[in-house]
Formats: structure tokens, sequence, C-alpha cells
């Protein structure tokens, strides 16, 4: 009973950080329409500058607390004037895509400046406990508590009885309208900014002071906590997203209570994925349809592609092939070896997000479901790789597909945030399945690829084998978006609605795209494993799923070839000069950025 | 012999608003109807339920004698019943001859075997020869139907109908829709935004189309256009049906007239269904 108690308190307290975290995500969304996919770099700064004011400036608590908001607040104002205000009236996908970006950028600027070790932040509390049934309440508790009420009710007052504020409200309901009456929505944006990013900054300290522990990869979940609370809620509703935060809390705290800690956010996702198929409009978003805007989800310019002449494709395909045969260095092999492999994620990605513009930011969740058949089948079983291969792409396309399903009737944001959770459960469960997937341990000692007892395991053959994989699916994506299947794609992509009313089955040719990408994907991860020859539940993590999109919007979205340049330049450019690995995020995050604001067609364009 | 589309007591509410009131009609075979009325008065919701794109509190939707009230979009369009859209939604990042291949979708039948979705894949991955010749044979249909359009569609066919003018959207959306075939095409204000000369064409070749035995259900706010085409008329206003005769009997019933200059009743609330 009083340890009911305990994790009752506890999920109370988690969920008042989330609601820090989740009410300025609602702000945000409310009268910017976007998942703020920076707001848990927001946060993380906000936890490291109260550190660092803790730790060199011996601050006391409410001085670190004021340092922390304003430099949030102006951190956040910064974004939305730098990197969200040029991309009004873009497709509503391309600001989340900058934010995303920013979130990059900002993590490896964290990393780079205070290294990647976690710190400590001194609380400084005194260490008294009050008893309260069998459990207790700790100062730590009570500070949470505070804070969090107090700033809720500043954050109430000045929705309600500010001239600002009221302009938020305008602004929230109907950006057009208010800007007609004369509501500069513009400063009401920035203003937001500031404030979501001033109540995210000192969730981050708090976080950080509750476990006294702070790191810059805390960043990610952080987002991904509060975008679960938002949904919960209603996304863009603030009362909304209190509630669904002190419901996550809760749920982690009893879900950690019941089945151990490295469950906990699988019940947040799980929750997550929950609401968006049964209640995607959260509990006190109203019943409102979610109108079918034509174009809104898809990141497609209209752009005129740019057409390669076929003899210079095949020329350089040819070369492609001959390179080995000039090219001895085993490092240039492998290093286009990666990005072949890489090339077959992005080229699924540009199919089911491009073609069909179902945003998907889980395609290393396929990776990892390929990578895992395939080696299990392998170890475990004995399977010749020559079988498991083929069976792990078939594993890919039919899990990954069954896993969407539920998902094929969201649109725009909704898909990108479901397949993201999707992604994120399928590294939990790989995490917590232990009997059958080796569990945190991983899979060791996997075979090298392998035909009627010859093994590829020379530089040169492995490049080859890879290359004519990745060769031999873009031609199969070529026939298949000549297709009517392609036509169909596209065209539910433009206008579901009007898909529909000419007989187009919508999840059928959805579930199409998602398991041919499935294929191409979970055949990447399965030779990936077989060249590693380790694996565990972090090889193919939600990073990867973003590069894979950073891929494909660098060639074009859609772009078949687009997809293998965006490949090669993202895998190959920052190997070949030999950047070390947090800088390439930090320019995979500049890239995107920069994409997203001047050529959002990419290098080859949409098609 | 029981009309090709009958409607009866149908009724869609929006929270308090009745958009459509228990709404009656139907439509031979053969005939031109018009739903006519001010705007708000649910013509474009009845399209929505009739289309299977919204879902009805009650009534009913018999079409060749089946209920189809219930069914998905999908599977009303592939009983041949297509639309159009009031404003306009055609597929803007595909050509124009896509967009019209689209509206023949459910005619596909190499290209789509009965044995599902994987084998649907793996023969469009093949092309097999059967697929191929079905493509070209739709092809051919498509650039017929355009043809319709005299000049305005043809030297366009591989333009990306983002690209196309607005009046030209509206006849790509109704080639599209007549690339499946339809038993009964359902047009939402076709020459909305048209000037007088593009109207006067679209007519003539809504006319032919009558004149070809297609059924049409038409909502169109061009009266005299409305008058000449149409072989009844059905007047809407708040959702119920006020009116409905040959279109001389419409325009002289004193419910009509006050229907579209204004209700006898000064400041009297008029709901404001979503058209």
């Amino acid at each position: 009973m009083g340890s009911f108690l305990d994790y009752t308190v506890n999920g109370l307290v988690i969920g008042d950080v989330y609601a820090l975290l989740a009410v300025g995500l609602a702000l945000i969304f409310g009268v910017a329409n976007l998942v703020n996919f920076a707001h848990g770099s927001v946060y993380t700064i906000g936890a490291y500058v109260g550190w660092a004011a803790i730790t060199y400036l011996h601050t006391p608590f409410p001085v670190t607390l004021a340092i922390v908001a304003l430099a949030c607040a102006a951190l956040g104002a910064l974004i939305e004037r730098l990197a969200l205000r040029p991309l009004q009236g873009r497709a509503r996908i391309a600001p989340l895509l900058a934010t995303i970006g920013l979130s990059f950028v900002l993590d490896q600027l964290v990393q780079l400046v205070c290294s990647p070790n976690p710190r400590a932040v001194p609380a400084e509390l005194p260490d008294w406990r009050i008893p309260i049934g069998g459990g207790s309440i700790g100062p730590m508790d009570l500070l949470i508590a505070f804070v969090s009420l107090t700033s809720a009710g500043l954050l109430y007052g000045f929705l309600r009885f500010t001239k600002l504020g009221y302009a938020v409200r305008a602004t929230a309901q109907d950006r057009e309208a208010a800007r007609q009456m004369g509501v500069n929505v513009d400063a009401v944006n920035s203003a937001v900014f500031a404030i979501a990013s001033a109540l995210g900054g000192i969730s981050g300290l708090l976080v950080g002071m509750y476990y006294n522990h702070i790191d810059p990869g805390m960043s990610f979940q952080a987002t991904l906590k509060g975008v679960v609370a938002v949904v919960i809620g209603g996304i863009g509703n603030v009362p909304g997203a209190i509630v669904g935060s002190l419901i996550l809390g809760l749920t982690e705290s009893y879900g950690i209570a019941l089945f151990g800690t490295t469950y906990r956010n699988l019940f947040a996702f799980a929750l997550l994925i929950l609401f968006l198929v049964l209640l995607p409009n959260g509990l006190f978003g109203g019943r409102k349809v979610i109108d079918a805007e034509p174009l809104t989800g898809s990141f497609i310019a209209p752009s005129r592609a740019l057409k390669l002449p076929a003899p210079l494709i095949a020329a350089l395909t040819v070369a492609a092939f001959a390179l080995p045969f000039f090219a001895t260095s085993p490092y240039l092999l492998q290093v286009l070896t990666n990005a072949w492999l890489a090339a077959l994620v992005a080229l699924s990605l540009t199919l089911v997000s491009g073609t069909a513009g179902q945003m998907s930011f889980g395609q290393a969740a396929l990776m990892a479901i390929g990578a895992y058949a395939s080696a299990l089948l392998a170890t475990d079983y004995g399977v010749s790789p020559l079988l498991s291969v083929p069976v792990a792409g078939l594993a890919a396309a039919l899990i990954g597909t069954a896993l969407v399903f539920p998902a094929f009737r969201l649109r725009g944001h909704y898909i990108a945030i479901a397949t993201l959770a999707i992604g994120e459960i399928v590294g939990l469960v790989i995490l917590n399945w232990e009997s059958f997937t080796h569990g945190a341990l991983g899979v060791t000692g996997i075979p090298p690829l392998s035909a009627f007892g010859y093994e590829v395991t020379s530089a040169r053959a492995v490049y080859w084998l890879c290359l004519a994989l990745l060769v031999a699916f873009a031609l199969l994506q070529m026939r298949l978006i000549n297709s009517h299947i392609g036509r169909t794609l596209k065209a539910l992509r433009d206008d579901e609605v009007a898909a529909r009313s000419h007989g187009v089955e919508i999840s059928r040719y959805k579930a199409i795209a998602f398991g041919f990408a499935g294929f191409g994907a979970g055949v990447s991860g399965a030779i990936s494993a077989h060249l590693f020859s380790y694996l565990n539940n972090q090889t193919f993590d939600s990073q990867l799923s973003l590069l894979a999109v950073t891929m494909a919007i660098l060639g074009g979205m859609g772009n078949i070839l687009g997809a293998i340049l965006g490949a090669v330049v993202l895998v190959g450019l920052p190997e070949a000069f030999r950047f070390a690995a947090e800088y390439r995020i930090l320019i995979y995050g500049v890239v995107l950025l920069l994409l997203v604001r001047f050529r959002p067609q990419g290098l080859l364009g949409t098609v | 012999m029981a009309a090709l589309l009958q409607v009866r007591a149908l009724t869609r509410r929006f929270g308090g608003v009745t958009a459509v009131d228990a709404l009656d009609f139907e439509v031979a075979e053969g005939e031109l109807v018009s739903l006519i009325g001010p705007n708000g008065a649910g013509k474009t919701t009845t399209f929505n339920l009739v289309s299977g794109l919204d879902r009805a509190a009650s009534g009913e939707v018999l079409f060749d004698g089946r209920r189809i009230e219930r069914l998905a979009a999908e599977k009303i369009a592939a009983l041949r019943i297509a639309r159009t859209f009031q404003h306009g939604r055609v597929f803007a990042n595909l050509s124009v001859l896509d967009n019209v291949l689209i509206g023949a979708h459910t005619r596909l039948k190499a290209a789509r075997p009965k044995l599902g979705p994987i084998a649907e894949l793996l023969v469009a991955l093949v092309g097999p020869r059967g697929v191929r010749e079905e493509q070209a044979q739709l092809v051919e249909d498509a650039k017929a139907i355009l043809a319709r359009f005299g000049d305005r569609l043809t030297p366009r066919l591989d333009h990306p109908a983002y690209s196309l003018s607005y009046a030209n959207r509206r006849r790509l959306e109704i080639a599209r829709a007549l690339a499946l075939r339809p038993r009964l095409l359902m047009l939402d204000e076709p020459t909305a935004g048209m000037n007088p000369t593009e109207t006067a064409e679209m007519e003539a070749i809504i006319g032919d189309l009558k004149r070809s035995g297609l059924t049409i259900l038409l909502i169109e706010h061009k009266l005299d256009m409305v008058m000449r085409l149409s072989d009844r008329v059905y007047v809407l206003d708040d959702g119920k049906r006020i009116a409905a005769g040959r279109p001389a009997e419409v325009r002289d019933d004193p419910a009509v007239i006050e229907a579209y200059l204004g209700h006898s009743r000064i400041g009297e609330t008029r709901a404001e269904a979503a058209e």
C-alpha cells in the first residue's frame, strides 16, 4: 500500500514535469500548427544552463530558475524568428522538418560544448521527508509541484487576462482572422515560443535536479514524452496537455511498479498509439473530424524533376560496378557499401513518404526487424543467410505493414508521430523480449553472408553484392512507380478524398507501398546485421530513421535517383572527409534546415 | 420502373444544425436532375452522403434498388457513381492524363487481380502483356474523353494539374469522373468561377453527355443553365426540399422565390449549415 502511494506521488511528480513540457508543445501547436520537435532540445539546454549556473555561479534556486527561464525564452524566440518564420505558407510538414533539423543541431552543440558525459545537478535541498500513509513526500516533490502549479497559474492568468494572452487565443482559433483584426501574429508566435521554451527549460532543470543527472541524449525522449502527453490531451489543448501529462506520468509510474523500468517508455508509446488510433483528437479535442485538406501531409514541392539522360545513368552504374577494379582501398569500398545499404532505406522511405506522401519517421524499425529476423534465423536456428536474408525482408514487409496498418487513416503530422512511436516501440520490444531477441545483450556472432559454401567477406564482394541489390531494388521501384500503383499512390498522396471517390482503396495501396518499402529496408537491415556480426536494440534507432528522411529530402522526395544520391552524399561524404560522429549529426541537421528553407524540392526534384 | 437513384428521408446533422432534413428525391435512368437552392441549403452535403464521403444520421439511399447509404466512398465508386467537387479537387502533382486514368481505376481488371494486394504488386512489377494492353486501351479512352473538351486539355496531356487554369481544373475533374464510365454522374457546380464563354461551353458539354444517355445529378447556381438542361429540378432550403418539378413549374413557385430573395420574416435566424 505504501509503495502504491509512493508510485502515485512519483507518477504525479513526473507528470508535473511532463506538463511543463507538454503545455509548451500545446501552445506552439495552437498558434503555429506545428509539432515542435526541437522542444526537447530546449529542455536539455535549460537543464544545462541550470547546471552551469549552479556549478559555476553557485546561484540559489530562484535565481537559477530565472536564468534558465530567460535563457530558454530567448532561445525559443530565436528559433521562431530564424528557423520557422521564413517557412510560413509552406507545406505544413516543412516547419516540422525544420524543428527536427534544429534538434539535431542543438543537441550536438550541447554535446560538443558540454561533452557527451552525464552531469550531476546538485539540488541543494534539505533531506527531510514527510511520511503519508506508508509512503513519503520529499522537498523535491513539493518543489516540482510548486513550480509547475505556479507556472500553470501564471500561464492561465496570462492567457485569460492580458492583452497578449487574448491575442494568443485569437491566433490559435483562427490565424487569418486574427491577422485581419490587427493582431500581430508574428509577435504572438514569438511570445508563444518564448513562453513555451521557458517552461520547457524549467522542466529540464527540474528533471535534472530530480534525478541528479543530465546528459545530451535526454532531448529526444523528452520531445517524445511531451508529444505523447499532448496527443492524449488533444493536440493544441493546453489544459488537455496537463491532464495528458498526469495520465502519462501515472501510467509510467504504475507500469514500472508492475513490470520494471525498461518497460517505462513502452507504456508511453503504447498509450500514444492507442490514442492516435482510437481517439486521434485526444480526450479534450472534441469530436471534430480531422478534415481532409489536400496536400497537407506531403512534402512535395511543385517542381519539375531534373531528368538525367539514360546513358549517363547507365554510365554511372557501370562506373560504380567497375570501381573495385581501380580503387583498391578497402576503406573506400566499405564507405560506399554503407552508402548503398543506406540508399536501400532511403529508397524505401522515398516511396512511402514521397510517392505515397505518408511521412514515416520509423523506417529504421523496418531495418531492425529485418536485421533481427536474419540474425536470429542464422545464429539460433542455423538457417543459411541465402535464405534468411529474403525471409527477413518478407518479415519486415509483413510485420512493418501490420504495425502501421492501424495508423493508415491518420494524416500529415499524425502519421509522422505514429510511425516515430512505432519505431520506438519496435526497439523497446526488442529490448524487453529477452528470451527471443537476447534483450540488451544483443545478438553476437552473426555469421557472414554466404551462399553455396562461398563466404562473401572480402570488401569487393560485399560491395558488389550491396550495389547489385540496390540497382535491382531501384529498377523494381521504377517499375512500380510507372505502373498503375505508382499513379494511385501519388493520387492518394495529393488528395485522399478525391482518390476514394474514384474507387481507390486507400488502405490497400498504403499497405502495398509499406510492404514493398519494408522488404527493401528489411533486406538492408539483414545484410547490415551479417556485415556487422553484432546487433542490439540501438543499432537501428530513430536517429537513423530521421537520417533516412533527410536523405530522401536531399535527393528530392519520391525521386529514386535522388534517394541514392542523398544516401551517397550524407553517408559517403562525411566518411570521406573523416568527420567525427558528432560533427556528422550536426551536418545532417544543418543540411536538413537549409534544404527545407531553400530547396524543398531537393537536389534532383520531387516526383 | 424504379428510379436509378432513390433518396428517402435522408438526414444529416452537424451539432445542432440539420444540414439535410428528411430529404426525398429520385433520379431516373437517363434523366438530368438538378439540385438548386441558396448557399447552405444542404446540396453539397447531400452529394457527400450519396457518394459515401459522409454518413447520414438516418434515411436511405438506393442505387439500382440496392441500399448504399452505409457503403464507403470507394465501394460506391465501384458501383459506377462518379462525382466532382465544388472547389475542384484534381491531383495536383499528377499529369492531366494520369488524373483521368485514376478516374478509370475501378475499370482496371488485369492490373488488379482478384487474388489480393500482393498479387497486384507482383503483376505491377512484372508487367505482363495483358496489363500493358489494358493500360494502352485506357490511355486511348482517356484521350477520347479529354477530346470532348476540344483543345482545352488535349494539348496539355503531360502537364501537371497544378499548372492548369482554374477552369481547366474543373474540366479535368469532369473528364476524370467520366473515365469511371459512370451510370450516375454527380456534378457539383461545374461552372463555378467560369466566365460566360466557358460556362456556355460547359453547358454544351453537359448537354452532350445528357443526350448520350448519361444519368446526371447536377448542383448549379446558374439558374438559366439549370432551366435549359434539367428534366426535373429539386429546390432545397435549410436542408429541406421546398419544391420539385419541371423547370418551368419550379421557377414560378412562391416558396422558391422566397428562398432565393429572402425570408418574409426579417431577422429570422437561418442555420448556416456547412456547405
